[in-house]
């Protein structure tokens, strides 16, 4: 202990590691000395970025080597080491190096002090003020397990954003202890400006509040309106099992057969022998297990386009930013008459929507995703919906309710019973049995 | 017998001015062991050694021909000999005269080694600084190439170090080999079984290797006659400090370090007092002046509370001040810790700068307590010998004169 902190800063109050930091923990466990060290400490490289994510104290350092043994062992890219002998050494970046690999933020974690700390997360909120909810990355198929860390006892704090970090939780089956920095760093979406909080009706050139009553009369009155064949339905992978099975009732119910929810990206990603997979949505499995591939989106939207399909709905998607030429797109969401846009946040798509259904963020609601493998994983609520946004089940299951009368889920985990009732892949998984490590889909699914 | 009539063993050549050549080395019976190895099994030429009571010269004094027997029996892939010439422990110097004056005596002597484990490729690796022994292992090697003693059954590499003393400890020899930062590694799995590359591999000191064609030549039992009951032979004694004729001097391991002060190296400077000295390099014990009637062997010292080391022999008189002498080893330590280890890394810069107020006369009284406490705490908790190795004077000279460094400490 003692000799971990002669030469160590004793820099807590300002050190965004206090509260969470190894060596905080034992001193106050095992230390609490009279400090014997009179001497002047050996002064090292302070507030060095190492990376786009990560920053270094040296003088915090406990020079346990497991930045350095993570870089060499794990990412296998080798940028840090040990510079130095003695009481100087050092860790640093070699020469021509950044820490710039895909799941660099990781340091972060396995650093026991507040040596590497996370830019993002520098100087936000003290980490006692933050609260925890297990969830499930969205970021992509494979679903690494995480925690997302939430401010609410401090909203004055970290630009009033609720999220504030996410962190990998150990799951040996899928992610072990680690989550790439694509993932980390991809909760901006949940307190950007752009969040969708009200029901939206445009008329004309007009923007008008509804709502939730009024908008399920509105969608259900769309939805009549049309037969079977002039409606398209363009769902989302990033919904959770629940949403897509109320979904695919709905449109069962209508006799919808234009349905799917294959959007190719702009960009397709890149996937390595890691974590990282190639489709960048969470549940593609689910809604392919759920059914909701029936037809071709682009043969909807062509349909769309030559006024053969009337009404379209989409869920979560910007058409406008996938891999299909703007014009093709554009021109099939101002062929059609009626225009459902349901998601997290606007985009181009939901400006061209003539009603916009708000929706929950994943960690404003509970569900389940299937990732790419076939578990099945259960995210938490952390904390209550932006405004009036609700979970997709939730607003599915009023749709549902008030178009073909049924009776309305009230919790996640019923419409997750109705659906493993009823689609064989899940058959036999319930919410207690998911667990917080996930379970597979039934053997012998596809 | 006298030890001060031994024979020279090691260093009977020395005189010559071409005693580097192999012509010299041919003509003093060099390369006669060789061929006697050759007719004998591997396990002979291990029970030869290990009856000769050859112990390691490099620091450690661990028994020879019993390191070389743990090679794995019936290893099938590579065994590699590591010859250990990084010399660094302060007040040492021997090796450099084996390496610069007989470097064929040590090719001989790796010759039947890498025989007896087993071995078809060895290294030697020579501390950075010592660019003539590069250079007169680099020809002898090129020598012992063109007459055929190399190159058929085994290869050397000249390797040359970058001037850490670390280095010097067998498995930061090994890491710096395999061309990674000369962090000493865990043992076990000790290098016999895992050493460089992941292979076997025998770490041994230039002089423990050239004792072993004498061994071959002569017989185990007079090597072991030579020296006391639990080791044979002579060793070569880098005498320095405070003495009429600092020099490196060969003799029997039974020789007293009285007798090596005063009958070997000429006494001490002007006729001046014993104070203390340091008999096995800087990590050895401090003795005092009354302490001198051991013997050189490896548990002679041991008995006496010290170590044999690398018989580097450094003699302090009345006119050496004791804390200032613990303040250079201290820096030294200091200097060279490779870090790895919390109590080295952290402790040794600490115990330097108390060490250094006290010489500048801004010691507390405190400091003496702290240090030998802290000393105490972690000796034995690292990774390698380096910081035990540093534990010993900073106890011993504190322990043995606490006076003199509370003379300096302010009232
Ligand atoms: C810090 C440290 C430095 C060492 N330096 C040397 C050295 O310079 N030369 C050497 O032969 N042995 C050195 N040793 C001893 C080696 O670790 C090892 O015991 C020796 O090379 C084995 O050879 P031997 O059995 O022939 O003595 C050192 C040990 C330590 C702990
Ligand atoms: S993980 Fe942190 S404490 Fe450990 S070596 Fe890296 S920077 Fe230092
Ligand atoms: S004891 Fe010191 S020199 Fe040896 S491995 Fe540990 S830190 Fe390095």
């Amino acid at each position: 202990m003692e000799f971990h902190l002669i030469n160590h800063p004793l820099d807590c109050p300002v050190c965004d590691q206090a509260g969470e930091c190894w060596l905080q923990i034992y001193y106050m466990k095992h230390g609490l000395y009279e400090p014997r060290m009179t001497d002047d400490k050996v002064h090292k490289p302070k507030a060095v970025p190492l990376g786009p994510h990560v920053i270094l104290d040296a003088e915090r350092c406990i020079l346990c080597s497991r930045c350095v043994r993570f870089c060499d062992e794990v990412t296998r890219t080798g940028e840090l080491g040990i510079f130095g002998r003695g009481d100087r050494s050092e860790i640093g970046l070699f020469p021509g190096t950044e820490l710039a690999n895909k799941y660099s933020g990781n340091v972060v974690d396995i650093c026991p002090v507040g040596a590497l700390t996370d830019r993002d997360f520098r100087f936000q909120v003290r980490v006692w003020y933050l609260e925890s909810q297990k969830s499930i990355c969205p970021g992509c198929a494979r679903g690494c397990n995480i925690e997302v860390h939430v401010n609410r006892r401090r909203p004055h704090h970290a630009q009033g954003r609720r999220v504030v970090r996410l962190k990998p939780r150990f799951n040996d089956a899928v992610n072990k202890w680690w989550i790439c920095d694509e993932g980390r760093y991809g909760y901006g979406f949940v307190d950007d400006p752009s969040r969708l909080t009200a029901p939206l009706r445009r008329v004309g050139g007009k923007t008008l509040d509804v709502s939730w009553t009024e908008m399920f009369t509105l969608v259900a009155d769309g939805l009549r309106r049309y037969t079977a064949d002039e409606i398209g339905v363009i769902a989302s992978p990033k919904m959770s099992n629940e949403d897509l099975f109320l979904l695919e009732r709905l449109v069962d119910g209508l006799g919808v057969r234009a349905v799917d929810y294959r959007v190719p990206p702009a960009q397709p990603g890149d996937q390595d022998d890691f974590l990282i997979r190639a489709d960048r949505n969470p549940n593609s499995r689910g809604a392919e297990l759920i059914g909701l591939g029936r037809s071709d989106a682009r043969a909807i939207l062509n349909a769309a386009r030559d006024r053969r399909i009337k009404c379209l709905w989409v869920f979560h998607h910007d058409l406008l930013a996938s891999a299909w030429p703007e014009g093709e797109v554009l021109d099939a969401l101002l062929g059609a008459e009626t225009v459902i846009f349901q998601g997290t946040n606007a985009n181009a798509t939901s400006a061209h929507a003539h009603l916009t259904l708000p929706a929950a963020a994943y960690p404003e609601r509970e569900g389940t995703y299937t990732n790419f493998e076939g578990r099945v994983q259960r995210f938490r609520q952390a904390f209550e919906p932006l405004g009036q946004a609700l979970a997709d089940w939730e607003s599915l299951g009023c749709l549902l309710q008030a178009v073909q009368g049924a009776g309305r889920p009230s919790r996640a985990e019923e419409c997750f019973r109705a659906l493993a009732a009823a689609v064989p892949a899940y058959a036999g998984l319930s919410y207690r049995s998911i667990g917080d490590g996930g379970q597979m889909i039934a053997t012998g699914s596809p | 017998m006298s030890p001060a009539a031994t024979e020279k063993i090691l260093t009977r050549n020395f005189g010559r001015p071409d005693s580097h050549t192999l012509k010299a080395y041919l003509e003093t019976g060099g390369y006669t062991a060789l061929p006697k190895a050759l007719t004998m099994e591997p396990p002979a030429i291990i029970d030869a050694v290990k009856r000769s009571n050859l112990r390691g010269l490099g620091g450690a004094g661990f028994p020879t021909g019993t390191k070389w027997s743990f090679i794995p029996k019936g290893h099938t892939g590579p065994v590699y000999l590591v010859i250990n010439a990084d010399e660094g422990e302060p007040g040492t110097f021997k090796d450099r005269y084996l390496l610069e004056r007989d470097p064929h005596a040590l090719i001989e002597g790796m010759l039947i080694a890498a025989r007896a484990i087993g071995s078809t490729l060895a290294f030697v690796y020579i501390r950075g600084e010592y660019v003539e022994s590069w250079r007169h292992v680099s020809a002898a090697v090129g020598e012992a190439y063109e007459a055929g003693y190399l190159g058929r059954g085994l290869d050397v590499v000249v390797h040359r170090g970058a001037g850490a003393y670390i280095c010097g400890e067998e498995t930061g020899l090994i890491s710096s080999l395999e061309g990674k930062k000369g962090w000493p590694k865990l043992k076990p799995p000790f290098p016999a079984i895992k050493g460089a590359f992941g292979a076997p591999t025998i770490v041994n000191n230039v002089e423990t290797i050239c004792h072993v064609p004498h061994i071959i030549n002569r017989g185990a039992e007079w090597f072991a006659s030579l020296g006391t009951k639990t080791q044979g032979g002579t060793r070569m004694y880098s005498v320095s400090g405070r003495v009429t004729r600092p020099g490196v001097y060969e003799t029997s391991v039974a020789v007293t370090l009285r007798q090596l002060i005063y009958e070997y190296a000429g006494g001490v400077t002007g006729n001046g007092r014993l104070k203390a000295v340091v008999p096995g390099g800087s990590s050895a014990a401090i003795l005092t002046a009354d302490e001198i009637d051991v013997t050189m062997d490896v548990d002679g010292l041991k008995a006496a509370g010290t170590m044999a080391g690398s018989a580097g022999v450094i003699v302090l008189d009345e006119t050496v001040s004791i804390p200032e002498a613990l303040m250079v080893v201290a820096r030294f330590y200091a200097h060279e810790s490779c870090g790895q280890c919390t109590p080295c890394r952290e402790s040794t810069g600490w115990i330097y700068e108390m060490t250094r107020r006290i010489v500048v006369g801004r010691g507390r009284k405190a400091d003496l307590d702290t240090i030998l406490d802290v000393a105490r705490r972690g000796a034995g908790t690292t990774i390698c010998a380096f910081y035990d190795g540093a534990v010993g004077p900073y106890i011993s000279y504190i322990e043995k004169f606490r006076a003199e460094f509370e003379s300096l400490i302010p009232k």
